[in-house]
């Protein structure tokens, strides 16, 4: 007895004094985690400060496995608590039977306060259930901001394959990465660094108190150079049509608008989207999931007569004052190539040509003046280029070059194809992006780049330019004056969509482009086979502030389709707010009201809520 | 000794016998049980609920019963000894038919107010039966192999009996405990040497019958076997006990970690952590200084038992303390062995310490018996 309690003794002694640091140490294994705390995502407002993506409470219940008991009784219990789907409940239940017995499962997410109170309330009915609050992403201005600003959604294991190293965050589940639009472009600041805690668990996992926490580094905030106001606005403006319109201050770059319709709500795409309100989306033929402003290219049509006019008169194969004569039509070997205007134009020269969107003139400066030279003169005014914004998918555009016809068809040029390229059909393709761009690169002479982000976490970021253009003065002054025309003078395209008062003049050029080759009545042929309505313009004319680029898909002619929204825009750009009708010519008055009252503009002070759960 | 011997000598009478009781023992045994209170406490998070108070009911409950069987003279006990050993097999029997399941075994018989394990009233009950054999025994056949066998037959008969509960702990607690009296008693040391012989092979030949149609134990016996050989080879599964026991066990050093603040016992990673395992959580709290006092203790309970039984002149007064007190070695020796990972974990509770209500009661009135065998010894007239 004796030996065998000091045999005790010993072994006592041993584990107790010896080994104790060992032991010790496998306790604290024991006991320790370390779980990382997601950081907040960064915000991002409009040039004002209003919040176009922020982060919600997002109120969720979780259920424990081992403490739910009776996981059947459980769901039937919280079922007459909680809205959920037979769905939910039946994805709920193989999750929590795949997992460790004691890792939370989400049941149900996004849930109204009330009902997680409901849950709160009754939890001593409900072992195991316990309602928890996160941060969700939240876009309060719907619609308005879809494309530009995309959404954000949970991780994906295809997300997770992409990268070499992935954040460890990533590795939480349902952690809301950015999926489109800004919100992925620029993921790298917003998604802000993880913070650590250690948390003392017990045998079952859970979690009994904080040890320590170490705060993690919040997403930085981005202020965007979009005006909310305007952009919805634009957003408003487009609705019924697949149109897109982009909105750029001349002088900065700042790109105040950038919208596409039909649009959607982002919001849907946080929560996980329905089947339904997917495949409603997907098969729409007017695409709303499409960003037709950036990813949108379209044949400019007349409105490249500016590129091909500019090239041209830079060449110096024509004078300003040279004129030119339209019989209807330019024969080009056997192939007659044909003015808009059968009966022709007569003799006209460029301010002419371009405020009558006279055919044939530009078919003779792209002879004389050859495609080289006017791809030149489009990449300088920003078509063809890949413009460098945060947004999914940002066009390159074509402005088709001979080797490049080459290189891509094998084929070598033809004139024909300078003389399609001229009035913007052809190979030449365009994004609004692109329009807007020329349009304010024609404005100020400058080669201005578009910005979106103003400042990030307030550190303003710079405006880019590429110097200036290195066009004649006069010249500019020369399409300039033509544009305005354009839009001010009787016998101009757009004259009907003119703004009367001075410091509102507007200076611009219609578009039509062919989807067909055969031209024939637009009204007399299906949606999706009609011409794309195009206008550019900027304003004011004397003293420019903004440059406009409009593409109403399928909208018949520029000048009835596109110039009026154009117009509308610049109006309420120009003005701050819904301008007063007086400034609009009599006889359209009537026209703009109706359609000011029929448009889905959000009131201030009425941005609406979150809507209900899908 | 007969019934008038006591008469002729100078035996305590009346009231007077609480002043010759083994006052030390009770001490110790109040020291050791305050322990188990203390632990009990901290183990339910620093409540008395839902363990301390009720331990402490029993004990109080335990104690007055020891100071009852210690009033009554010890002979009286010798005469119902055959009684309570034919009780105890009885009740046996019956929880084996009649008896709740707990645990995975047949243990317990509800009483109503309290259950009642009969495998812990047996260990008492042999070493009485046992004790009263042998006094009544001519000390001069005791090696005989008859007389060898008959003891054997009534150690082996609740043995089989609680084996098939099945309670592997108790089991090896009823054989050893009754080989120690037998042992005592003066039996050849031979026979001891053929059972120890014969109890390898028997071993052996346990450890070969797994898988086999005639499997002589349980599969979780076995696993439990595995675990103690090997604990790291499962330590999420049936390794976990002994893992975690250890780690608790160690993690306490030399002065522990303070009372209420281990963090093992308190985070449940300690399964049993009230009963079999609370040894763990005293060394974890109060480390090597702690552990090694309580085992300092029950050895004064033992040392106190023992000179009890060596200046006893009355053979089953001896014996019984002798037996009692191996009993309660045993107890101690194996939980703390199975909890410092050097014994397969058998489920035997730490005596006086662990959370229960039979064992406490029965070990309480098993000293009542150590106590009348004090008080009642035989006295010189001088």
């Amino acid at each position: 007895m004796v030996g065998f309690m000091g045999l005790l003794a010993g072994r006592m002694r041993y584990m107790q004094v010896d080994q104790a640091e060992e032991f010790r140490l496998l306790a604290e294994e024991n006991r320790i985690n370390i779980r990382l705390i997601p950081p907040a995502r960064g915000l991002i407002f409009d040039r004002t400060g209003t919040p176009i993506a922020e982060n919600t409470q997002n109120y969720r219940i979780v259920i424990v496995r081992e403490d739910a008991g009776d996981l059947d009784l459980t769901f039937a219990k919280l079922r007459e608590l909680v809205p959920l789907s037979d769905a939910d409940v039946e994805r709920a239940m193989r999750e929590v039977r795949r997992r460790s017995p004691f890792v939370p499962v989400t049941i149900a997410d996004q849930l109204a306060w009330e009902d997680v109170a409901e849950v709160a309330v009754n939890a001593p009915a409900l072992p195991g259930v316990t309602p928890e609050v996160g941060l969700t992403r939240h876009y309060p201005l719907t619609d308005d901001f879809a494309h530009v600003v995309g959404y954000v959604g949970p991780v994906s294991d295809y997300d997770l394959s992409k990268l070499e190293n992935p954040d460890p965050l990533l590795q939480i589940p349902k952690f809301q990465i950015g999926k489109v639009g800004l919100e992925a472009k620029r993921e790298d600041v917003l998604r802000g660094s993880a913070g650590t805690k250690r948390i003392e668990v017990n045998a079952g996992g859970r979690v009994m108190r904080e040890l320590s926490r170490q705060e993690g580094k919040k997403g930085a905030d981005l202020q965007l150079t979009l005006d909310h106001g305007l952009q919805n606005f634009v957003q408003a403006r487009l609705v019924g049509e697949s149109a897109a319109s982009v909105v750029m201050d001349v002088r900065t770059g700042d790109v105040l608008a950038i919208a596409s319709a039909p649009s959607f709500d982002p919001n849907l795409f946080v929560r996980g989207i329905s089947v339904k309100d997917y495949r409603r989306l997907t098969e729409d033929d007017h695409r709303p999931l499409a960003d037709k402003s950036v990813q949108g290219t379209y044949p400019p049509g007349s409105t490249f007569k500016i590129v091909t006019a500019l090239a041209a008169h830079e060449a110096g194969v024509v004078t300003a004052g040279e004129t030119i004569y339209c019989p209807g039509y330019k024969q080009l070997g056997s192939r007659r190539f044909h003015c808009w205007k059968r009966g022709g134009h007569g003799w006209i020269d460029l301010h002419d040509s371009l405020m009558r969107s006279c055919d044939v003139y530009y078919y003779e400066l792209a002879e004389r003046v050859g495609i080289d030279k006017i791809s030149e003169m489009a990449r300088k005014l920003g078509i063809g280029v890949k413009h460098d914004l945060p947004m999914s998918a940002v066009a390159e555009g074509i402005a088709p070059t001979k080797a490049w016809k080459q290189a891509s068809y094998g084929e070598s040029w033809r004139v024909g194809d300078s003389l399609n390229a001229s009035i913007g059909q052809g190979f030449v393709l365009a994004s609004p992006l692109h329009l807007a761009v020329m349009t304010a690169r024609v404005a100020t002479g400058e080669g201005i780049r578009p910005r979106l982000i103003k400042s990030i976490d307030a550190v303003e970021q710079p405006v880019l330019t590429d110097g200036p253009l290195g066009i004649s003065p006069t010249t500019l002054r020369q399409v300039r004056k033509a544009m305005y025309s354009v839009s001010n003078s009787r016998r101009g395209t757009a004259y009907r969509s003119r703004l009367l008062p001075e410091e509102l003049k507007l200076a611009g050029k219609t578009g039509t482009s062919q989807v067909r080759s055969v031209v024939v009545d637009n009204k007399a042929v299906p949606w999706e086979q009609r011409d794309h309505a195009l206008f550019v313009c900027f304003a004011p004319y004397d003293n420019p502030q903004i440059a406009v680029s409009v593409v109403v898909e399928h909208g018949g002619g520029g000048s009835s389709a596109a110039a009026p929204v154009a117009r509308d825009i610049v109006a309420r750009a120009l003005h701050g707010d819904l301008p007063p009708l007086d400034i609009f010519p009599s006889g359209e008055r009537d026209k703009i009201a109706e359609k000011w009252d029929s448009m889905p503009l959000r009131r201030e002070g009425n941005t609406p809520g979150r809507s209900d759960r899908a | 000794m007969s019934y008038l011997e006591y008469r002729v000598q100078t035996v305590p009478t009346g009231l007077r016998k609480i002043l010759h009781l083994n006052w030390a023992l009770v001490l110790l045994l109040t020291a050791v049980a305050s322990i188990g209170f203390l632990m009990l406490y901290s183990v339910a998070g620093g409540s008395l609920h839902p363990w301390a108070e009720p331990q402490m009911k029993r004990f109080a409950i335990g104690m007055a019963g020891m100071f009852v069987i210690a009033m009554v003279p010890v002979y009286i006990w010798r005469n119902l000894a055959a009684v309570a050993y034919a009780g105890s097999v009885l009740l046996l029997v019956a929880v084996e038919l009649f008896g709740t399941t707990g645990m995975g075994a047949q243990r317990w018989i509800d009483l109503g107010f309290m259950r009642l394990q009969p495998s812990e009233v047996m260990k008492i009950t042999l070493v009485m039966f046992l004790a009263a054999y042998y006094n009544w025994l001519d000390i001069r056949k005791v090696s005989h192999i008859f007389w060898v066998l008959v003891p054997v037959v009534i150690i082996l008969l609740p043995t089989f009996l609680v084996l098939k509960q099945p309670d592997l702990g108790t089991a090896i607690l009823l054989v050893a405990g009754g080989g120690i009296v037998m042992f005592a008693a003066g039996v050849h040391w031979a026979y001891f040497a053929a059972v120890i012989a014969a109890g390898v092979g028997l071993v052996t030949a346990v450890l070969k019958s797994r898988g086999t149609e005639w499997q002589l134990i349980k599969d979780y016996q076995f696993r439990r076997i595995d675990t103690f050989l090997d604990p790291d080879t499962d330590p999420l599964g049936a390794g976990y006990h002994i893992t975690q026991s250890k780690i608790a066990l160690g993690s306490g050093g030399m002065t522990g970690r303070g009372f209420m603040q281990g963090t093992q016992s308190r985070l449940n990673f300690l399964p049993e952590k009230h009963t079999d395992f609370i040894f763990t959580t005293l060394a974890e709290e109060f480390g090597f200084a702690g552990a090694s006092s309580l085992l300092m203790l029950y050895a004064l309970i033992i040392v106190f038992c023992l000179a009890s039984a060596m200046t006893n002149k009355d053979r089953f007064a001896s014996l019984m303390t002798i037996g009692i007190a191996a009993t309660f070695f045993l107890f101690f020796a194996v939980n703390m062995s199975m909890v410092m990972g050097m014994a397969p974990v058998v489920g035997v509770p730490l005596p006086l310490v662990s959370y229960g209500g039979s064992a406490m009661l029965v070990l309480l009135a098993a000293f009542g018996l150590v106590q009348s065998a004090h008080v009642h010894r035989p006295r010189d007239r001088s």
